[in-house]
């Protein structure tokens, strides 16, 4: 059957076809709707881990008692799971193993544009790139293949344009993987000094075994004919062929590690001009200098932001369709916290009282923009509460009361705890506050182990996070509102001036979720509106200034929360709008 | 001779645009096109400016399309409109919800929304197929059918049997909402 599919949900359809039945995961974009297709399939198991580490050491525990086992995460996620990685690599498998990576050229929802196949290289592994949806679906079972065959976890990296796009899929039945009974093996799974030292060896060996399955499989084909060749692989490939189509010779790379030597000389052979096409960084083109072939590639295609055809055909030289566009300078848009958003009032409280913020990853990431001005630093899960402890350590006292660090339910899971520990353990007088707003929200409503549900939809034990802040040793643990604009301004005062640390964790659920009850629109009396702008310092996208300056709340998108009334001196704003 | 066709459907984050993207990728699948559809998801939802590309011919290559190369595209804001005129290929339609929805920076004063964009946008001799697909929405029974409104209005640039359109919302909305978006999409249609 032919099926349209989205990359990661064709990924997850191959991962069941091959007979997976263990899946444990973080969310991350692009690579959520990996696990959150397989949970949809009954033979499978499938669970959100707290994080990275946690997801890919579980699903090599499943390995390890002989079932089929797939951990996914993003780019950055892999760097979380590093550790496991590189010594994964060692212990090899019992039932196979995949480990899915899906990058983000271009950043459209990440902090770094880290390529992930170093990663490969690094950690001796085998990695896949797939270059549409239907090879993401066959290189599942190909990794499994892999992975039992030659005794090691498999890489598939995704990138944005594969997890993301759909394309036409053959659909097949579920096989059932083969029975491989767990058999004690210390030499094997114990990584100590001695049996790690025998086992590197082999680490080398199956590099080598590898390295002759990437000269004589067709996961690495040569595709046309013409003078020019081009080496390729992931959605690179597409962009050759929508520019060359079938006019150049081309090699593509299905297995980016290890790569093949006597295949890409002999294809260099066959052609008078080598061109290497990739995102990133120049991977492909490293291995080509290491063989001694000299090639077109990152002197003309940048290391930075993604590829297209147009921008790949202009590079090499070719013409390149252009459009009108208008004279006028248009304001840009960029993406906002929702109209509701239970973070906004308290980011406001922050932005009011001049306090130094160590940010971190999710929606209220966005409190770093205007007009809010929120945040000081973003730099990955976990970074607020210890780098709120680096500076108050560094600056004293004085800091201590200006500045907190404010991290999500599901981040602080991830890893804010241990950050946490150590300002109760080495002393810092900060306040934490959690942004809990009941879901993992920017990767679109991910159930976590705060939320009381697990990622089947079932209940699950809830992790009280009084009680942990408190088992932690914080003495002052206390709850606010968000929607409440002076509680949560004393509440902070008040946490700021205390010398000890503390946690604030600001409640509400996310204005998204569907059980969310939301109130009739606000609407401003503009007799009394006197066109201060004061409740406009919120950036709430269901309020505009109106032609006579005075301020209108856009019904279509206020959900009433109230939070800009508690603004305004003038009582301008009404109840349910009149419309 | 590439023969892939390219539609653009460009709005803002929480629009609904996947949802019209999934549905006109399922009506081209049926029509046995190869189809490819790239989408956005994460940061750029909550309320961003959001662009999904529909490639379909023999054989499709690239998930996404170029500057310069739409053949057609769906703009589900006025802005946004202006904002990708940029993609549509010489003699290509750009479809235009009139409807206006101020980015942060407006809401802000830290830029003004353009006045008489749609007249601009025709002034550049563009051709352009503009209406309120928010009113029309809305008599359908709900300002979230924009989408499909505007998928209507998009069918009629199609030689596909309305029957083939109605089949494929049956497929891709909850049950409970697809008599209110064949309705949507037939007043589009109709428009």
């Amino acid at each position: 059957m032919k099926k349209l599919l989205l990359g990661n949900e064709a990924l997850a359809r191959g991962l069941w076809e091959a007979g997976c039945s263990f899946v444990s995961s973080y969310p991350g974009t692009p690579s959520t709707e990996i696990t959150e297709y397989a949970a949809k399939y009954g033979e499978i198991y499938a669970e959100w881990a707290p994080n990275e580490k946690v997801a890919m050491e579980s699903a090599f525990g499943a390995s390890v008692a002989g079932k089929r086992s797939f951990c996914g995460m993003k780019h950055v996620g892999l760097n979380v799971a590093a550790d496991p990685l590189f010594t994964i690599s060692y212990t090899g498998v019992n039932g196979g193993m995949i480990i899915a990576v899906a990058d983000d050229a271009g950043m459209h929802s990440s902090q770094n544009e880290q390529d992930s196949r170093h990663y490969a290289v690094a950690a001796k592994l085998p990695m896949l790139e797939p270059s549409d949806s239907r090879e993401a679906l066959e290189f599942a079972k190909k990794a499994y293949y892999i992975s039992e065959k030659y005794d090691t976890p498999v890489i598939i990296k995704m990138c944005t344009r594969v997890a993301h796009s759909q394309s036409v899929c053959e659909l097949s039945d579920r096989v059932e993987a083969p029975e491989r009974k767990y058999e004690k093996n210390p030499q094997k799974y114990i990584m100590m000094p001695g049996f790690a030292k025998k086992r590197h060896p082999l680490v080398e060996k199956r590099t080598a075994d590898l390295t002759e399955f990437a000269e004589t499989s067709d996961i690495n084909r040569i595709e046309g004919e013409g003078n020019i060749g081009v080496i390729t692989s992931s959605t690179s490939y597409q962009y050759v062929k929508e520019v060359f189509g079938d006019s150049v010779k081309v090699l593509k790379l299905g297995m980016i590690n290890p790569m093949p030597k006597r295949k890409i000389l002999d294809f260099a052979a066959s052609v008078d001009k080598l061109i290497v096409v990739e995102e990133l960084d120049g991977i492909i083109e490293s291995h080509c200098n290491s063989l001694g072939l000299s090639v077109t590639g990152k002197d003309k295609i940048p290391m930075i932001g993604e590829l297209s055809q147009n921008k790949l055909a202009e590079l090499l030289g070719k013409e390149i369709p252009h459009g009108k566009t208008l004279d006028d300078e248009l304001p840009v848009r960029p993406p906002v916290m929702c109209a509701g958003c239970p973070h906004r009032g308290l980011f406001y409280t922050l932005a009011k009282n001049k306090i130094t913020v160590f940010g971190d990853i999710g929606c209220y990431t966005l409190g770093a923009q205007p007009p809010l001005n929120a945040i000081d630093t973003v730099i990955c899960m976990g970074a607020s509460v210890s780098g709120l402890h680096g500076y108050n350590k560094a600056l004293g006292k004085e800091a201590e009361q200006k500045s907190v660090c404010v991290i999500g339910d599901s981040t602080f899971m991830h890893s804010g705890i241990t950050g946490l520990v150590n300002m109760t353990y080495n002393d810092t007088h900060g306040t934490v506050i959690i942004l809990d707003n009941s879901i993992t929200g920017m990767t679109g409503h991910q159930h976590n182990p705060t939320t009381g549900m697990n990622l089947k939809g079932d209940p699950a034990a809830k992790i009280d996070l009084e009680a942990l802040c408190r088992a932690i040793g914080i003495k002052r643990v206390r709850v606010v509102d968000p929607y409440n604009i002076s509680e949560c301004d004393k509440a902070i005062k008040e946490e700021l001036a205390a010398e000890e640390a503390s946690v604030i964790i600001s409640r509400r659920p996310c204005v998204l979720l569907k059980y969310v009850k939301t109130k009739p629109s606000l609407s401003v009396d503009s007799e009394k509106c006197k066109a201060c702008h004061a409740c406009m310092k919120l950036g709430c996208p269901a309020l505009y200034i109106a032609d006579n300056k005075k301020v209108s709340v856009d019904p279509t998108q206020c959900v009433g929360c109230g939070v800009c009334e508690q603004l305004c001196k003038f009582g301008a704003f009404g109840g349910k709008d009149e419309k | 001779m590439n023969t892939t066709k390219d539609i653009m459907i460009v709005g803002v984050g929480g629009q609904g645009s996947l949802l019209a993207s999934k549905l006109l990728g399922s009506v081209l699948l049926a029509e046995n096109y190869d189809v490819k559809v790239s989408e956005v998801h994460g940061m750029s939802q909550r309320g961003g400016s959001v662009v999904t590309y529909v490639r379909f011919g023999d054989k499709v290559y690239s998930p996404i399309t170029d500057k310069g190369c739409a053949d057609m595209i769906v703009s589900f804001e006025l802005l946004e409109a202006a904002r990708y005129t940029e993609y549509l290929k010489e003699g290509g339609t750009i479809i235009v919800n009139t409807q206006e929805i101020n980015p942060i920076t407006v809401i802000t004063g830290a830029a003004k929304y353009p006045e008489k964009l749609l007249e601009k946008i025709k002034a550049k001799q563009i051709s352009v197929d503009g209406l309120d697909a928010l009113a029309i929405a809305t008599e359908a029974g709900s300002q979230k059918a924009v989408n499909i409104v505007l998928m209507g209005v998009l069918s009629k640039y199609f030689d596909i049997p309305e029957s083939a359109w109605l089949e494929a919302i049956e497929k891709c909305v909850p049950p409970k909402f697809v008599e209110l978006n064949k309705k949507a999409f037939l007043l589009g249609k109709n428009h």
